[in-house]
């Protein structure tokens, strides 16, 4: 290595770590992220309020309410007397949802008919909602299926086995896949406020008459940024199996071989936007501008097969995509050497897309 | 500091605004949120480019998910509850005849999971005997894989349902329960994605923009020139803090018209009161980015903590895209002080619900205690850095 791109890597390394402000913003939010978000981000229903409007009280009607109430997601249940009580309480969202029993509930199931029930539900937070709602019905078929009369042959059903995460536990998903987030935003930040921040402060001009080539400024950033995007991802992947006890039952080695991948293409991704920034804040709000549609399309939030097809297309471009995949199979599914392998090249072909681009760029704000 | 007597003497004298010095000011702030470009970037294209994003590609309204279909009987009933769901609308069904041939699917991400339709599945129903059909799903993504659970399930029911009486179809079921999605009948996501987009531009506004334009004076050392003229602390916090407040209530009401015309997703509540929690949420976040830009005073610095007491929160605690309700305690007192919090469910409201004033006065009231402590802390701060 010669003694002029060690002085850029060293130099550039210092820009961050000197100023202890900036380096324990490098290391502690990412990590803190890690820890709160991960278990902010839940499917699970709990603790939430329910109201009862009981117009049959009848000994079904309660026993449905007892069952509910014991059901383990319920905090609260407030009864009330009529439709507008309910109303109001769903209205200031004091309740997430009314449980409605017309009068002759208990009368209809002692008889024998179907009984039915109403489930009022706050569509503002249907999601939430939604998984409420099951609960309950599980509780109702669960009910059902002690009222059915002995001895009918029981519906044909589905039994469900959740491979390679059985308890459909969220934080085996979330925390990986944070860990590639997380690690690219700081390495995005990073790179794309390197020029930005000398150009902005004037001392770019004492690189452009400074013997250093475009090639050779381009290392300069890359190398500390690309340092330590992926020793912060190692750091995050580490807390994941060691904190959170996530199985890990892939391939470390080739895990961290792709998180390389996955930076160095992110970084590409940062120079080619510091280049065309001139100011810090140009930088940044860029950086977001380009970051958040990544962490969109990438499949993080939804699978990208059920996008439309275009915006699959442009999917194909998100590096993290392909990083979600190597570093969620790596995780709990062992990932086989030939999957990790047909998702890192796509991000190998992007790294030198877009560092290239980065060079090309550089040179013509040189010249 | 030798400049620093003076303004001690000063500045008790005159806490009076002086409407001319603070013109100047905002004419100064609104210049230079004119000239840089990014300003305008993330105050009106970031929010059309999130908005569609929301809409196509974090919708998470039902579509097709691919399945591995492993039919190992050969009977008519078999092939019926195949063709069930080869022709459902949110299959997209990959036929086999063994587990293994689409084993491996699971694991790349090629199919996000399996259905087996066992072996004499027709015997079994014609003699009377129970039958279950296994569902397989992909646990590494567990939204998708609850939702494979529930509409195999579903399907087998529906078929289920068609078989003639005796084997075990027309099964009786004692208790029916009848949901019914107030506000949202449809359980349209984008109707409730929405307010959370318009959350997140303006915490970007508010916050991350604030606090970047505010670190920049201080890295340069204009922040402390500016602090040494005559113009008192409120002038200047307020010189900072209007033009980005307009600029905030401007994206909104983009927002908002972008989302109506071209998403379809109107506001059920008035514009009043869409405006109104807009104005009362922009308090607290440029409070919070000047706060931040106060203590950081460095851009890079600044920005980070802004993304992370800022944008992240507004993104994860503010029950925009996870439950409030369902997160562990400490993390639940921990979202009373994200403004964004109060904001999102008021926005939903007023989006879903319409003008529940009830609702939503005691969340304007909560927002504005948040920007009064921060502004107070900032003003505290401002002070003291000039009088040691």
């Amino acid at each position: 290595m010669n003694v002029r791109l060690r002085s850029q890597v060293v130099k550039e390394m210092l820009s961050y770590l000197r100023d202890p402000r900036s380096r324990m913003t490098l290391i502690v939010p990412p990590l803190m992220q890690l820890l709160i978000f991960s278990f902010a981000a839940t499917l699970e229903v709990r603790n939430v309020d329910i109201a009862v409007l009981d117009r049959d009280s009848g000994a079904w009607s309660r026993e449905m309410v007892q069952r509910v109430d014991a059901a383990g997601f319920v905090d609260r249940i407030v009864p009330v007397n009529s439709l507008a009580e309910l109303r109001r309480l769903v209205d200031h969202r004091e309740v997430l949802l009314g449980l409605h029993f017309d009068a002759g509930f208990s009368r209809d199931i002692e008889a024998g008919r179907p009984a039915e029930a109403q489930l009022l539900v706050d569509g503002r937070r249907a999601n939430a909602g939604q998984i409420a709602v099951g609960y309950i019905e599980a509780v109702a078929a669960q009910l059902g299926a002690e009222l059915a009369p002995a001895g009918g042959v029981p519906p044909p059903s589905t039994v469900v086995r959740h491979a390679f995460n059985p308890n459909l536990t969220y934080r085996w998903f979330i925390v990986p896949s944070l860990s590639g987030i997380l690690a690219m935003f700081i390495s995005l930040v990073v790179t794309s406020l390197s020029i930005a921040r000398e150009r902005e402060l004037g001392t770019f001009d004492q690189l452009l008459v400074s013997p250093a080539t475009p090639l050779e400024i381009v290392v300069g950033k890359t190398v500390p940024a690309v340092i330590l995007g992926t020793v912060l991802g190692t750091i995050m992947i580490t807390a994941g199996i060691l904190i959170f006890g996530i199985p890990f039952t892939g391939s470390l080695p080739l895990l961290l071989a792709s998180l390389v991948l996955f930076i160095l293409s992110i970084v590409g991704i940062g120079l080619m936007l510091s280049s065309v920034c001139g100011t810090q804040q140009q930088a940044i709000l860029g950086t977001f501008s380009v970051a958040v549609p990544i962490v969109l399309i990438s499949g993080f939030a939804t699978p990208v097969e059920n996008m439309p097809d275009w915006l699959q297309w442009v999917a194909q471009a998100s590096p993290l995509k392909y990083y979600l995949v190597i570093v969620q199979g790596s995780f709990l599914k062992a990932l086989p050497p030939e999957v990790v392998l047909a998702n890192a090249w796509p991000m190998a072909a992007i790294a030198l897309v877009t560092l290239t681009s980065a060079v090309v760029l550089v040179k013509r704000r040189l010249s | 500091m030798s400049d620093t007597s003076p303004q001690h003497r000063r500045r008790p004298r005159s806490p009076r605004f002086d409407p001319r010095r603070l013109a100047g000011l905002l004419r100064k702030e609104s210049l230079q949120i004119v000239r840089d470009p990014s300003a305008i970037l993330i105050a009106f294209v970031l929010p059309v480019v999130l908005l569609f994003l929301f809409t196509f590609a974090v919708s998470l309204d039902v579509s097709r998910v691919r399945l591995g279909l492993v039919v190992e009987d050969d009977g008519p009933q078999a092939a019926e509850l195949a063709a069930a769901f080869a022709g459902n609308r949110y299959f997209d069904v990959r036929p086999a005849r063994h587990r293994r041939e689409v084993e491996d699917g699971l694991t790349d991400g090629s199919l996000r999971g399996m259905v087996v339709i066992p072996q004499e599945l027709d015997r079994r129903l014609a003699s009377g005997l129970p039958v279950q059909v296994q569902v397989v799903t992909d646990g590494s993504q567990p939204n998708t894989a609850n939702f494979v659970n529930g509409y195999a399930g579903g399907v087998v029911a529906n078929w289920a349902a068609g078989l003639p009486a005796g084997r075990g179809g027309a099964a009786f079921r004692p208790i029916t329960l009848r949901p019914r999605y107030w506000y949202n009948p449809e359980i349209e996501s984008r109707r409730f994605l929405v307010p959370g987009a318009i959350a997140i531009v303006m915490t970007m506004i508010g916050t991350l923009l604030t606090a970047l334009v505010v670190a920049r004076e201080w890295e340069r050392g204009t922040m402390e020139a500016v602090l040494s003229t005559p113009t008192g602390v409120a002038e200047i916090l307020v010189g900072k803090i209007a033009p980005y407040f307009v600029l905030g209530l401007l994206a909104t009401l983009g927002c908002a018209v972008a989302s109506e015309t071209l998403l379809g997703v109107p506001i059920a509540g008035s514009w009043l009161a869409l405006m109104s929690l807009a104005s009362a949420f922009l308090v607290p976040a440029l409070g919070q980015g000047l706060l931040i830009s106060t203590l950081a005073r460095n851009q890079f610095v600044a920005s980070q903590i802004a993304i992370f007491t800022g944008f992240l929160p507004s993104l994860l605690l503010s029950g925009f895209l996870f439950e409030i309700d369902s997160m562990p305690i400490w993390l639940r007192a921990l979202t009373h002080v994200v403004p964004a919090r109060y904001f999102v469910s008021s926005l939903q409201t007023v989006y879903l619900a319409g003008d529940v004033w009830g609702a939503l006065l005691p969340n304007i009231g909560a927002m504005l205690a948040l920007g009064g402590v921060f502004l107070a802390v900032i003003a505290a701060k401002t002070r003291k850095t000039l009088e040691p």
